[in-house]
């Protein structure tokens, strides 16, 4: 392997993964799903719960084996080469995978040990990734008493110390709040730029958005749209823009105006009418505005106007004209049982 | 904040890769050092709550305390003597009785510790499959030893005489062997099981007929004689009656209880012990 690091080949994969498939039963929690994270790029997976995206990472990190399908992960087969792809990733789970009764710099250290570091070096690694992670601080208090953030941070960490090719994040800020979820994204938002290839999985569009180059949406274990941020967002729009009008009667015909005025840009407007509204996606003021103005003008009278950022829900509406799958559906549930 | 992560020098991504043999292999040296590096950690957390250890340090003493004083007026008379012959009977007995009780305890900690991420990121790690669940079972030796060591201590403070010194060393390194191929079948509940608290309950329900339906507490002759019969090759009477006749010069015979332990020994071994690292390694 004359794999150079140092000279990342932007053109390469660095993840391809093809036709996979993975059956609990009669659960299909990934029903045959092709990917390509091309070396040196954050990959966003975007769906809801239960959508596959914990077993697409659980297959790519050799835990569980695919019922069909191929994947290779830096050049090594996940079934014929587990041993070898194994020294190339590092994994960050959905549960921090930390060892909560050791101090922050014991697990560091285990995990070099683990890693065939020497004794000086694991050490020499421990405590550069801990300030790398603003951990110094904390390094000789148990991890159970770390805060979230803290436990994600150390958890980042101790995927960092194999200097791993790929990295898997799975839904890294699930359960954080607004502020500890900005400190984690920093955080990756370093590695991506220091030239880390990344697989991330998340919930939220501005996740994605944040740290993601390219995107794959992915529902019910199906790959429902992928491309470039922007060239989603334009489908998506950066914002929601929910306009009612006074009569519901004119909300189709509303629609139908909007498309044809070419205000919407590459989107098309939605028609909820169950709630008497309208659903444009918009990405600026300007654009906001001139709809606005030209419904006045063609004569509309509107009830109410909001804007508010797309939900996931809102992604998939505008992505597949369907609503995602519920995170309470059965299925949803067993697969979170297998990721736990 | 990003800017000053950034500014710092020489990202530690860029670096050479770790390096491995090349078919992925991991060599015995590799294995050891990974094995250590577990035990490390199982070591340390005895360091952080010490409280963990005190099943190994009080269990030796208040079951010898009670089995010597509660029963051993009665049965030490049945057996034609008295206190005293009760207690060199039963103390060897205790020593089987303790390697299955610490190796139960193996069952439960492996299982809360799949509970958690972590055993996610060790499969993940390019290390050994066995060497997490061996690291488990050297720690549990290690506790295994300490509280035999406290079991001897209370036996000769109760009056227990140590008659043959070499041995009592043949009988804890027996009894220690047992107890690890006991482990293995702990280690296979403790990866299968949903819950730490079944675990324990199946433990229980296996330790107790095996333990009471043995040679440890009191003489089998006058037991029924289906009972007689699972009693010999019980490994528990196999263990207790070896141990009794290594540890004693009471006339014990050792050879049949020997044969017995170390037969369940290499059996549960070779059968448990790949079926445990299968397990862990398939464990989704």
């Amino acid at each position: 392997m004359t794999r150079s690091d140092k000279n990342p080949n932007p053109g390469r994969n660095a993840v391809t993964v093809r036709g996979l498939v993975k059956h609990y039963g009669e659960t299909k929690a990934l029903d045959g799903v092709d990917l390509d994270v091309r070396e040196g790029t954050v990959l966003g997976v975007l769906g809801p719960n239960g959508a596959g995206k914990t077993t697409l990472v659980r297959i790519l990190s050799t835990l569980i084996q695919p019922t069909a399908g191929t994947a290779t992960v830096a050049g090594y087969d996940v079934l014929r080469q587990p041993r070898q792809l194994r020294r190339k990733i590092g994994l960050t789970g959905q549960y921090a995978s930390v060892d909560e009764k050791l101090a922050g710099f014991e697990n560091l250290y285990m995990i070099g040990r683990l890693l065939d570091l020497s004794k000086a070096d694991a050490k020499k690694r421990a405590n550069e990734l801990l300030e790398r992670f603003s951990l110094t601080d904390a390094a000789k208090r148990t991890a159970g008493t770390y805060s979230g953030g803290m436990r994600r941070r150390l958890d980042l960490a101790a995927s960092m110390i194999g200097r791993p090719a790929v990295l898997y994040l799975d839904e890294p800020t699930t359960g954080l709040d607004p502020r500890t979820r900005n400190e984690v994204w920093d955080e990756v938002k370093a590695m991506r730029d220091e030239g880390v290839t990344v697989l991330l999985t998340t919930q939220y569009m501005e996740e994605a958005e944040q740290l993601a180059s390219e995107l794959t949406v992915i529902d019910r274990g199906r790959i429902i749209a992928e491309g470039g941020i922007a060239e989603l967002k334009a489908k998506v729009g950066g914002r929601t823009l929910r306009i009612r009008p006074a009569d519901r009667l004119h909300l189709r015909t509303m629609a139908a105006d909007l498309d044809a005025s070419g205000l919407t840009g590459l989107a098309t407007t939605t028609v909820d009418a169950e709630n008497g509204h309208l659903i444009v996606p918009v990405q600026s003021d300007e654009q906001l505005t001139a709809i606005v103005a030209h419904l006045a003008a063609a004569g509309f009278q509107l009830a109410d106007i909001a804007t508010e950022l797309p939900s996931l829900d809102e992604v998939f509406l505008s992505l597949t004209g369907q609503k995602a799958s519920a995170p309470q559906d059965a299925p949803a549930r067993e697969l979170e049982e297998v990721s736990a | 904040m990003s800017t000053a992560t950034l500014n710092k020098p020489a990202p530690v991504e860029q670096q050479p890769l770790l390096n491995g043999e090349e078919d992925g292999r991991i060599g015995l040296r590799a294995n050891l050092r990974h094995t250590g590096a577990l035990i490390r950690r199982n070591l340390l957390w005895i360091k952080k709550d010490p409280e963990s250890m005190f099943d190994a340090l009080l269990m030796p003493v208040v079951f010898t305390l009670l089995f010597v004083y509660v029963f051993g007026g009665s049965i030490g008379k049945a057996m034609g003597g008295g206190h005293d012959t009760y207690v060199q009977y039963v103390i060897p007995g205790m020593l089987a009785m303790m390697s299955m009780s610490i190796a139960q305890a193996v069952g439960t900690g492996f299982n809360e510790d799949f509970h958690k991420g972590i055993m996610d990121r060790f499969r993940s790690l390019p290390i050994g499959r066995g060497s997490v669940l061996i690291a488990k079972i050297s720690v549990e030796i290690l506790r295994m030893l300490i509280a035999t060591t406290v079991l001897m201590v209370v036996a000769v403070l109760v009056g227990f005489d140590i008659e043959n010194w070499p041995g009592l060393f043949a009988a804890v390194g027996l009894s220690l062997l047992f107890g690890s191929a006991v482990m293995w079948i702990f280690l296979v509940l403790g990866v299968t099981m949903k819950s730490a608290q079944s675990v324990q309950a199946i433990g229980f329900l296996v330790m107790m007929p095996l333990q009471f339906g043995s040679s440890i507490f009191t003489p089998t002759a006058n037991m029924p004689g289906w009972l007689e019969s699972f009693t010999k090759y019980n490994p528990m009477s196999g263990l207790a009656d070896a141990a009794r006749g290594l540890m004693t010069d009471q006339g014990y015979p050792v050879a049949h209880g020997l044969w017995v332990t170390l037969a369940w020994t290499v059996g549960l071994t070779a059968v448990m012990a790949p079926y445990a690292i299968y397990k862990f390694a398939k464990k989704s």
